[in-house]
């Protein structure tokens, strides 16, 4: 395929799907962001925004109960958390502290690598892609599979939870306090 | 709708991969981190990519995607809190300079 008809397909795709241009954009963009910038405040910034901008894909996907809980948990508790922390680890802000290390080349190589055997592995896979409707009220749905057929991981996960919970506080605990 | 579904994937993978460099690269413990909560965000895509495409009847894709989001926030708890300990300890959270789990 000729440079010119794949810039003109690139077009058509781009003025058909302008949303999920737009926000893949975004998150690309400050994905980057999160991971190059010197100032590590930045970056979390930076994440928030790719955070929102999978929020919208969800969305998108007619996911919009977890595009909920993504703004919820992670915009607005995970992020959080991270700001926390870089607070309270004083002076990793600034400027002069190199935040990244000598291994960037092959970092380079290897998600670049990553990122060719994927994409080029699309071709190779059998897509049995159907066109039928979601179910129509996605979180009265999410919440009765929850209840019956994963009601065993969900209460699973709450020991996660609760594990993590007393794990982050014994750790965090100063001695003999 | 095929092309569609590649288009998200490729979001996906491209994603990830930005997430595999800044784990690789990154000199700070909290930097490792944020990197890890992008390559959650990009298998969530992932999962509800298919979800919405090869089974669209079902929603199993997405209660496998709140549970990853479960998991993520706990893994962010714990991180945290080791960090928080390294950096008591060590006056700085630099990875390459904690190596004391090696041999």
């Amino acid at each position: 395929m000729d440079i010119g008809q794949s810039i003109v397909n690139l077009y058509e795709f781009v003025a058909g799907q302008p949303v999920f241009c737009l926000l893949t954009f975004i998150i690309i963009f400050s994905a980057i962001c999160v991971v190059t910038l010197k100032n590590i405040f930045h970056s979390a910034l930076f994440l928030i925004l790719a955070l929102f901008g999978v929020a919208g894909i969800y969305i998108l996907l007619e996911a919009e109960f977890l595009a909920a809980v993504q703004v919820l948990i992670y915009v607005g508790a995970i992020s959080i958390l991270l700001i926390f922390a870089i607070m309270l680890t004083a002076n990793l802000a600034s400027k002069r502290i190199v935040q990244s290390n000598e291994q960037v080349p092959v970092a380079i190589i290897v998600c670049v690598g990553f990122l060719l055997t994927s994409l080029g592995s699309f071709g190779y896979s059998v897509w049995r892609v159907r066109d039928a409707a979601m179910p129509e009220n996605n979180t009265l749905t999410l919440g009765k599979l929850l209840m019956t057929d994963f009601v065993l991981p969900f209460e699973v996960v709450s020991v996660v939870l609760l594990a993590a919970m007393i794990g982050a506080i014994v750790l965090a605990r100063r001695e003999g306090a | 709708m095929l092309n569609m579904m590649l288009a998200y994937l490729s979001l996906a993978a491209i994603l990830f991969a930005i997430g595999i460099f800044g784990v690789l690269t990154r000199r700070n413990a909290i930097g490792i981190l944020m990197s890890l909560e992008l390559m959650f965000n990009a298998v969530n895509i992932n999962l509800v990519t298919f979800n919405r495409y090869i089974t669209p009847d079902g929603l199993t894709g997405q209660i496998f995607a709140i549970f990853v989001v479960v998991v993520a926030a706990a893994e962010a708890v714990v991180g945290l809190a080791i960090v928080l300990l390294l950096y008591r300890n060590w006056r700085g959270i630099d990875i390459d300079h904690i190596n004391i789990m090696k041999w």
